[in-house]
């Protein structure tokens, strides 16, 4: 078989699970998990440097920007400027060019705002940002967003952190079978099987950060993460047998002993 | 001269963003400067002059999903 290749604008990466590095208890887990994890594309927030104490160990002591590509997100961010601010200088931290957009819309959800998420993607696109956009699971949404230059299209299984898995499969399956760009599972995976599933339906990747972070044991869920990823991948390339509504007998129907 | 550094309003001697960053001591971190809404580039920081009631923010990255 050759090689499976994850392709999202120039980029291309052999592991198709991507990680966020939030919500850690300290960044020695951080960096544990991610390499369990074998991801190779890392999500990282962008906020103030703390001034009063700015010579704080960083994220970035641990997560190495040779060996991980780091991925600058707009967590947080409410409306387009914000995003396109934040974004900017992220580009201008560490040169990274491959970026997530989100655009939330409320704190109780942390849907996104599709809105302002379609204008800050028209902007970035604009100034060549490849641009990995959370959206919500609504083909139309995300054909617009691939129609605008997005490099791959986020939607989410449920809402960020929920760990509900899935909501509407059907509807992730509906954007895989339009997109010509990545898609990816960005939130709402909560454990291995929710990862699979995902994969199983079509999805180019997923995006997973707290099913990891909040596990009790942080390293062995990456693995578990890990390896639903790929089993699920490969069930879907090998393609599923058809779902039948009565039995079909695995053993032949004859030469048995008593004919 | 008074400036707002990260929201906060203060007092500063610097005159650049270049000496700013040193009094920080961060320079030669992996930040990013934005002075009244644009990004200043690196290779900019020493030619920035700051300016009174200037809007700084200097970011890094942190743990996020």
């Amino acid at each position: 078989m050759s090689k499976d290749i994850f392709k999202v604008g120039t980029h291309t990466f052999t592991s198709r699970l991507i990680v966020g590095s939030g919500k850690y208890c300290d960044f020695a887990t951080t960096r544990d998990a991610t390499d369990a994890a074998e991801a190779e594309l890392i999500t990282v927030a962008i906020r103030r440097v703390n001034i009063t104490d700015p010579g704080k160990e960083n994220l970035l002591d641990y997560i190495d920007p040779e060996k991980y590509t780091i991925l600058p997100n707009t967590a947080g961010c409410f409306n387009a400027e914000d995003a396109v601010r934040t974004l900017r200088l992220g580009r201008e931290a560490g040169g990274w060019n491959l970026v997530k957009l989100e655009v939330l819309g409320d704190t109780q959800t942390l849907y996104p705002n599709v809105v302002e998420t379609i204008k800050a993607a028209e902007v970035l696109v604009a100034e060549d940002f490849q641009v990995m956009v959370y959206t919500n699971d609504d083909p139309i949404v995300a054909t617009r967003l691939e129609e605008i230059g997005c490099v791959a299209v986020m939607p989410l299984g449920n809402p960020i952190g929920s760990g509900r898995g899935l909501a509407n499969p059907f509807n992730i399956r509906v954007i895989k079978e339009r997109a010509n760009v990545p898609v990816v599972v960005d939130a709402g995976i909560g454990t291995a099987s929710d990862a699979a599933k995902a994969m199983e339906l079509g999805a180019d990747a997923v995006l997973i950060n707290t099913a990891i972070a909040e596990a009790k044991d942080e390293c062995m869920m990456a693995r578990a993460m890990r390896d639903a990823v790929r089993a699920g991948r490969q069930a879907h390339l090998a393609g599923r047998m058809p779902k039948r509504a009565f039995a079909s007998a695995s053993s032949p129907s004859e030469g048995y002993i008593w004919d | 001269m008074r400036i707002y550094l990260n929201g906060e309003m203060q007092q500063t001697d610097a005159t650049s963003i270049s000496e700013l960053i040193i009094g920080l001591a961060i320079e030669g971190r992996m930040i990013a400067v934005e002075r009244n809404l644009e990004v200043v580039p690196k290779s900019l920081y020493e030619h920035t002059q700051l300016a009174e009631d200037d809007r700084i923010e200097i970011v890094h990255m942190i743990g996020g999903g």
